[in-house]
């Protein structure tokens, strides 16, 4: 850009900022019941200024240099504050693109005589304004995708809770898919359960496990031994026909760890085990 | 013959992608009727080879297609990697061997799962597996 051209648009700063707010005012998109007047115009004042503020001769060849990362930080906080009042991305894209047509008329009314150069700062105007715009888009996305990964920490977190059946047995439904990191939640939730109540039969359910495919079958070949280390024995249980067969056909050996087919079956065992016996009350007893 | 009656083709380039292509499998299984057994092998085969494909080779893609064969109908899936390729197809079919510390049952345990079961690669460019599971195979 032309060295007088950006101290031409500093000088105007002001003239820029009134335009582009007469502009955005008159606007028929205008969302006066998300965002005041007052502090449509104090964000726009603080874009505006940071924007003239940062150009150089430099700044405005390279969207990349540190000169932008100002701008782009009070862009990508307007941004934000505007995706949490509602704005849609496309109404955020429009508050910056109006900015261009600010600026341009500005330029336009400058360089009236001097159409070539009033071409080339044109299309200079226009890539920074579009790189801005994608900034806004870019830190809508990166808000949502936060969301996301706290949602699916969140469910990890719910999906894997120890419950204690009996005293000195736990049982842990699984629910969902069990890749490594699901895993590893459920191995340290069992065996620090295992250790606070002292329990000597955990109860591994996956009834709930769409597929049992060979890497799931050696998570849950893993998370046994490591309770059988602590001393507790595991049982696996809620093992459908049709995931029978497939583990067969696969060729998973699970022959030496205690599998059942529902949680019932497991409990009848682990009561076994610890020698306890559930049975019907006589019906002549009297109470 | 196989005719293929519907395409559809997925990226795979993270674990969490592998529960999508199993629900699109799974939906595309309901359609053509398989029963629930065929279903849970053909899906435990396709997050076999995902896995394989995600951890050798970096995640690919997979085309989801319905083939039909005189009467038949069935699933065929293709997976494709750009990964490093496997150099001694033989060894990776034998049950027990993985470079990975796996159990070495993913691709032998894979063929035992599906009708028909065809690999090819190259080192260096990549793996293709392609498998068809029949609605009543």
């Amino acid at each position: 850009m032309l060295p007088n051209t950006y101290k031409l648009l500093q000088k105007k700063k002001k003239a820029i900022l009134e335009l582009w707010m007469k502009n955005q005012l008159a606007d028929e998109g205008l969302r006066e019941d998300l965002i005041s007047n007052d502090e449509l115009r104090s964000q726009s004042e603080e874009l505006v200024s940071a924007l003239i503020g940062n150009l150089s001769s430099d700044s405005i060849d390279d969207f990349n240099s540190d000169q932008w990362s100002p701008v782009i930080e009070i862009l990508g906080g307007i941004a934000i504050t505007r995706a949490r009042q509602g704005f849609t991305p496309r109404e955020t894209g429009n508050f910056v693109f109006s900015l261009k047509e600010a600026l341009i008329e500005v330029l336009q009314q400058e360089l009236q005589g001097d159409l070539q150069s009033l071409f080339a700062e044109s299309l200079k105007v226009n890539r920074i304004i579009d790189n801005l715009t994608v900034v806004t888009f870019e830190t809508f996305i990166k808000g949502r995708e936060e969301v996301i990964l706290r949602q699916t920490d969140e469910i990890t977190e719910i999906s894997t809770p120890v419950i204690r059946v009996w005293d000195g047995i736990l049982a842990l439904p699984i629910i969902g898919t069990l890749d490594s990191a699901r895993t590893q939640v459920v191995m340290e939730n069992l065996l620090q359960e295992i250790v606070e109540t002292g329990s000597s039969i955990a109860i591994l359910d996956i009834s709930g496990v769409p597929a049992v495919d060979s890497l799931v079958a050696q998570h849950l070949i893993k998370t046994v031994s490591a309770t059988r280390l602590m001393g507790a024995e595991c049982i696996i249980s809620g093992i459908r026909p049709e995931i029978a067969q497939t583990v067969v056909h696969l060729g998973i050996d699970l022959s030496n760890i205690i599998t059942k087919s529902s949680l019932a079956s497991a409990l009848a065992y682990a009561f076994k085990a610890m020698r306890l016996e559930v049975r019907k009350i006589n019906a002549v007893q009297k109470f | 013959m196989v005719l293929s009656l519907s395409k559809d083709t997925i990226q795979v380039v993270r674990e969490q992608d592998v529960v999508l292509l199993r629900n699109r499998i799974k939906e595309v299984a309901v359609k053509i009727k398989m029963g629930l057994v065929n279903q849970t092998r053909l899906i435990t085969a396709a997050s076999e080879l995902l896995r394989n494909m995600l951890r050798y080779g970096n995640g690919g893609h997979c085309v989801v297609e319905i083939v039909s064969s005189g009467r038949n109908n069935g699933v065929r899936l293709t997976f494709t990697d750009k990964g490093p390729g496997i150099p001694d197809i033989a060894l990776a079919m034998k049950d027990g061997y993985s470079t990975g510390k796996s159990l070495g049952l993913g691709l032998p345990g894979t063929k035992r799962l599906v009708n028909e079961f065809d690999i090819k690669s190259k080192v260096g460019e990549g793996t293709t597996v392609t498998i068809i599971k029949w609605a009543n195979g």
